[in-house]
C-alpha cells in the first residue's frame, strides 16, 4: 500500500552516510531550517502539540539518518513531509494515531497547554478543520497553507493528483458549509472547555432528540444522539 | 421571492468565505511556523551523531 514516491528512506544501509562533509553540513542546515514547517504540518495531522512534536522529532531523526537517500536537488521539504506522513500512518498503535480530532482526545489535552493547541483555541475554521477526515485535512493544509503544488501534495500523500484536487475541493466545501452554519461540521458540540450552553444543549438533545432537532433554523446538534 | 439560480450575492459570499478559509488556514499554520523551535529539536541531530560516534568508536 505504501509506495515510496519520494524515495522514502530505508535505514537498511545501517545509516552509513556518504562521507561528504560539506554536503552533510549543508543538509543539516537545510534540515534545521525546515523544522518550523515540519512542526506545523505535524500539528495539523496530530492536533495535539506534544504528540505532534514527538512525531516531528522522529521524522527529523529519520531524515538525518537517511540523508544519503535524499536526491540532491529535489524538494527537501516535500521529502521531509513524506517521511513524517508515512510515520504518522505507518504505525497505528502509536499515540498520535490515537489522538484524532475528536471530543475524547480534546478532553485529554491538559488545559494549561490549551492555548498552543489547535483543538482548543478554536476559531470556527479550526473547529471545522478538526472535523474533516484526516486525508482531506492533510490535502487542504498542504495546498492551502503549506504552499505545495497539487503535484507535490500528491507525492507526499502518495495518491493521484486528481485525488488531491478532489480532497481539497471536498474539504473546502465542508468548511464553507460549516462556516455558513449549514454543514454537519458546524453542528459539533464544543469539546471540554467549550461553553456551557452547548454542553447543556447536547445533554438535552440526548434526552429528547426529536424535540430539538426540528426546532430552530438548523441542526443545533445535527447528529442526533441516535 | 423565487430562488432558482444561484444568485450573484450568494456566489460572491461563497468566494468571500473561501478567501476567509484560506486566510485562516494559513494563519493556523503560520502560527506554528512562527513558534520558537524547542531546543530538543536543535539538539537532536547532534545527539544522533554522538550516539553513532560512540557506537563506531567501540566497534
Amino acid at each position: 500500500m505504501i509506495s515510496h514516491n519520494f524515495d522514502e528512506p530505508s535505514l537498511s544501509a545501517s545509516g552509513e552516510a556518504a562521507a561528504v562533509p560539506g554536503r552533510d553540513e549543508d543538509f543539516r542546515r537545510d534540515l534545521l531550517g525546515l523544522i518550523p514547517f515540519l512542526r506545523a504540518f505535524s500539528r495539523s495531522l496530530c492536533g495535539d502539540r506534544e504528540l505532534a512534536d514527538d512525531l516531528a522529532q522522529e521524522a527529523l531523526a529519520k531524515a538525518w539518518q537517511s540523508r544519503e537517500s535524499f536526491r540532491a536537488g529535489s524538494n527537501l521539504k516535500a521529502w521531509l513531509f513524506t517521511i513524517l506522513r508515512n510515520q504518522f500512518y505507518s504505525d497505528r498503535r502509536r499515540a498520535w494515531r490515537q489522538a484524532p480530532w475528536d471530543e475524547s482526545a480534546a478532553e485529554r489535552v491538559p488545559v494549561a497547554r490549551g492555548e498552543q493547541t489547535w483543538a482548543m483555541h478554536l476559531s470556527d475554521t479550526a473547529r471545522a478543520l478538526r472535523g474533516l477526515p484526516a486525508e482531506q485535512r492533510e490535502a487542504l493544509i498542504l495546498v492551502g497553507a503549506g504552499g505545495f503544488s497539487y503535484e507535490d501534495a500528491a507525492r507526499i500523500s502518495n495518491c493521484a493528483v486528481g485525488t488531491v484536487k478532489s480532497r481539497v475541493a471536498r474539504a473546502r466545501k465542508a468548511l464553507s458549509a460549516a462556516l455558513e452554519g449549514t454543514g454537519p461540521l458546524s453542528a459539533e458540540p464544543r469539546p471540554a472547555g467549550g461553553n456551557a450552553t452547548n454542553e447543556i444543549m447536547a445533554q438535552l438533545n440526548r434526552l429528547a432528540p426529536q424535540g430539538f432537532s426540528e426546532a430552530g433554523s438548523g441542526p443545533v446538534e445535527g447528529k442526533d444522539s441516535a | 421571492m423565487k430562488r432558482e439560480e444561484p444568485d450573484r450575492e450568494e456566489v460572491i459570499a461563497a468566494r468571500a468565505r473561501q478567501r476567509a478559509i484560506g486566510r485562516e488556514l494559513r494563519r493556523l499554520y503560520d502560527e506554528v511556523v512562527q513558534e520558537p523551535v524547542p531546543d530538543d529539536f536543535l539538539d537532536l541531530l547532534k545527539k544522533i551523531d554522538e550516539t553513532k560516534g560512540k557506537k563506531d568508536g567501540t566497534s
